[in-house]
């Protein structure tokens, strides 16, 4: 079942939330794999778990039992600051709250990730700009996030989850809080950067946009209820270049 | 890190609510404005007394009744009756006093003085000839009093130039005018130099009348307010206080020392007395300048938590993009000390105004202590870094997840 082109390996993980006396199983041993440039979309009604993945695969929380091996290193056995080094280098997040800060430009937003990596501020500059332009924003640089739509802003994370080129991609409701046809033009990006090679998990409870995705997993309970590829994939409507 | 871009970007959080800014920096810019203008007044006060004591003759002693306890702390001396005309005179002829070049015995009172259309309440100061020398007195136009003056019981007044202005009119000619104390009418026969002085040390707000007009035509008072001394040079202070006093004692038949009925005091003591209070008094106040700077300081950590749970969020966000420990501690510092340092900066520029204007108002010089400006700066970055610590901390250990849950 194991290949060398693993990007991520999760072997029998458990995730236990202990609260006062309450202890909630939110993932209960559950053991997958994702290969380099695979389009995975994770699917599972309210509470089943996903968004505790989500924050496991992206070294944001650590399991309660079993491992996490993300391209090569072992997630579980890292302290605070090793942890953000690996979200900085490895891993792009995309919120379902696009999660910018506040009044400030879309160009600063893309290059902050540069700044905690030590980056210069010429290459953050050149960096930020060429990766805007690929999310079709080149003429949005200086907006600050309150000026920019929710399809826009949503397409500055992208932007910002790029540039540091990393291992995955980590969406989590990526389109949950934007329009229709937006939605669309995200999911137009998502599949222009899997062409590319990219690798990238989606979380979300709507089909349609799960469909986008080369493979489809199901969670419920904590658990994998179904795995396997989507026979239809579709192909977004629009793309901004 | 790069330290610029997060210097830059602190910067631009504390200008949006400018308000906050302001108000969370009051606390610091008042700690700090009151340090240095009390630290630039005490060296003032400090400064002017002494210059004002010196100009009153450094080989000054000055015998007052009433004694003198441990700390130097004078006892009302209003009351006291024990110095007369003839402790003066034995000075001056007993041989036992060697040290002793001049002897100028006083009478002095605050009491009121009217022309026709005006009035004053000034010190009015029965004299001998040799006060003028004693105490540098100089004289401007006419003459000061002479000792036909004294032995005549002669009915008139030298007046200083604020009694002038005060009781003439600035620059107004003077000499011949009459005058009116306590009911009897002296005539002006000279107007001293000006030297300066403000308030209570003030010595241009003085009239000198002869000391037996003083004693018994004006106040009927056979006793002495003071006797000034001036010892030959100022190594012989010391033997000039002790001969003075011995012939004292004997002369009020007390047996030692501590019964004294009378002090004596160098210009050095006076001096040292001055400077004791006012450096007390100085330290009073920066102790309440220390505690206001306390209270800024708490405002500045009450502020800044207030900052780090609005801003869980973007927190969170800094650490799922890569931000360390150490880089949110710095952010969360750079922000505080930004806002403390800024605090110091204002009230060292309203601490600097407030002395320049206190110097205009009153006499004392206008002294920038670059000592306390250094110290300000230092001391504002300090709690800066001291009372920003605990909130960037609690920034820099909120867990991502937890922190972009937040709402
Ligand atoms: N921090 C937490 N403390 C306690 N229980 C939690 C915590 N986070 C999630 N859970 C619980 O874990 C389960 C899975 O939650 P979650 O991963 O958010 O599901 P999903 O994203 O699929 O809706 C739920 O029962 C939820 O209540
Ligand atoms: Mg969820």
């Amino acid at each position: 079942m194991k290949n060398n082109n693993a990007i991520i390996q999760v072997d029998h993980l458990s995730k236990i939330y202990k609260t006062e006396a309450v202890e909630t199983t939110a993932l209960s041993d559950i053991s997958f794999q994702i290969d380099k440039g695979e389009f995975v979309a994770i699917m599972g009604p309210s509470g089943s778990g996903k968004s505790t993945l989500m924050h496991i695969l992206g070294a944001l929380d650590l399991p309660t039992t079993g491992t996490y091996i993300l391209d090569g290193e072992n997630v579980g056995k890292l302290n605070d600051d090793e942890l953000a080094d690996i979200r900085n280098r490895k891993i792009g997040f995309v919120f379902q709250a696009y999660n910018l800060l506040p009044r400030t430009t879309a160009l600063k937003n893309v290059m902050l990730p540069m700044m905690y990596a030590g980056v210069s501020l010429e290459d953050r500059t050149v960096k930020a700009e060429k990766y805007l332009k690929m999310v079709g924003l080149g003429d949005r640089m200086g907006h600050t996030s309150n000026q920019l739509s929710g399809g826009q802003q949503q397409r500055v994370a992208i932007a910002r989850a790029l540039v540091m080129n990393p291992s995955i991609l980590l969406a989590d409701e990526p389109t949950g809080n934007i329009a229709t046809i937006q939605a669309e033009e995200v999911m137009a990006i998502f599949q222009h950067l899997n062409g590319e090679g990219h690798t990238i998990v989606m979380i979300t409870h709507e089909p349609d946009i799960a469909e986008h995705a080369k493979r489809i997993m199901y969670i419920r309970d904590g658990k994998i209820q179904k795995d396997g590829n989507s026979h239809k994939q579709r192909k977004a409507r629009r793309f901004v270049s | 890190m790069d330290y610029i871009q997060l210097f830059w970007e602190s910067l631009g959080t504390l200008t949006l609510n400018k308000t906050r800014t302001f108000l969370a920096i009051l606390g610091i810019v008042i700690g700090i404005g009151s340090v240095i203008a009390l630290v630039s007044l005490g060296q003032a006060t400090q400064q002017s007394v002494s210059s004002q004591i010196e100009s009153l003759g450094a080989n000054l002693l000055t015998v007052e009744p009433g004694s003198t306890s441990e700390n130097g702390v004078r006892g009302a001396a209003g009351g006291r009756t024990t110095l007369t005309l003839d402790d003066a005179k034995a000075i001056m002829s007993s041989s036992q006093v060697t040290t002793v070049s001049r002897v100028s015995p006083e009478v002095s009172r605050r009491t009121q003085v009217t022309t026709g259309g005006s009035n004053t309440n000034t010190q009015v100061v029965g004299v001998t000839p040799d006060y003028a020398i004693v105490h540098k007195v100089t004289v401007d136009s006419g003459n000061f009093i002479t000792q036909r003056d004294v032995d005549e019981m002669a009915k008139v007044a030298v007046i200083g130039p604020q009694v002038v202005t005060d009781l003439y009119g600035d620059g107004a000619d003077v000499l011949g005018k009459t005058l009116r104390i306590n009911g009897q009418t002296l005539i002006v026969t000279g107007v001293t130099a000006s030297k300066g002085g403000s308030g209570f040390m003030n010595q241009d707000d003085i009239i000198y009348v002869p000391l037996t007009t003083a004693q018994k035509v004006l106040f009927g008072q056979n006793y002495l307010s003071s006797i000034a001394l001036e010892a030959k040079s100022a190594d012989v202070m010391v033997d000039a206080q002790d001969q003075v006093g011995y012939l004292l004692l004997a002369r009020h038949n007390l047996k030692d020392p501590t019964q004294a009925d009378f002090s004596i005091m160098s210009q050095q003591d006076i001096l040292n007395m001055a400077s004791s209070t006012t450096g007390m008094f100085t330290s009073l106040l920066a102790g309440i300048a220390a505690i206001s700077l306390l209270v800024g300081g708490i405002g500045i950590m009450n502020i800044m938590l207030v900052t780090v749970t609005e801003r869980t969020r973007e927190i969170g966000l800094r650490k799922a993009l890569g931000a360390k420990k150490k880089t949110i501690t710095t952010q969360f510092l750079t922000e505080s000390i930004i806002l403390t340092f800024t605090g110091g900066v204002i009230g060292a520029i309203l601490g600097i105004a407030a002395s320049f204007v206190i110097s205009k108002l009153t006499s004392f010089p206008f002294i920038i202590s670059l000592k306390a400006i250094l110290l300000a700066f230092v001391v504002s970055g300090g709690i800066g870094i001291i009372f920003g610590w605990y909130p960037a901390q609690r920034a820099s250990n909120l867990q991502p997840i937890e922190a972009l849950r937040y709402e």
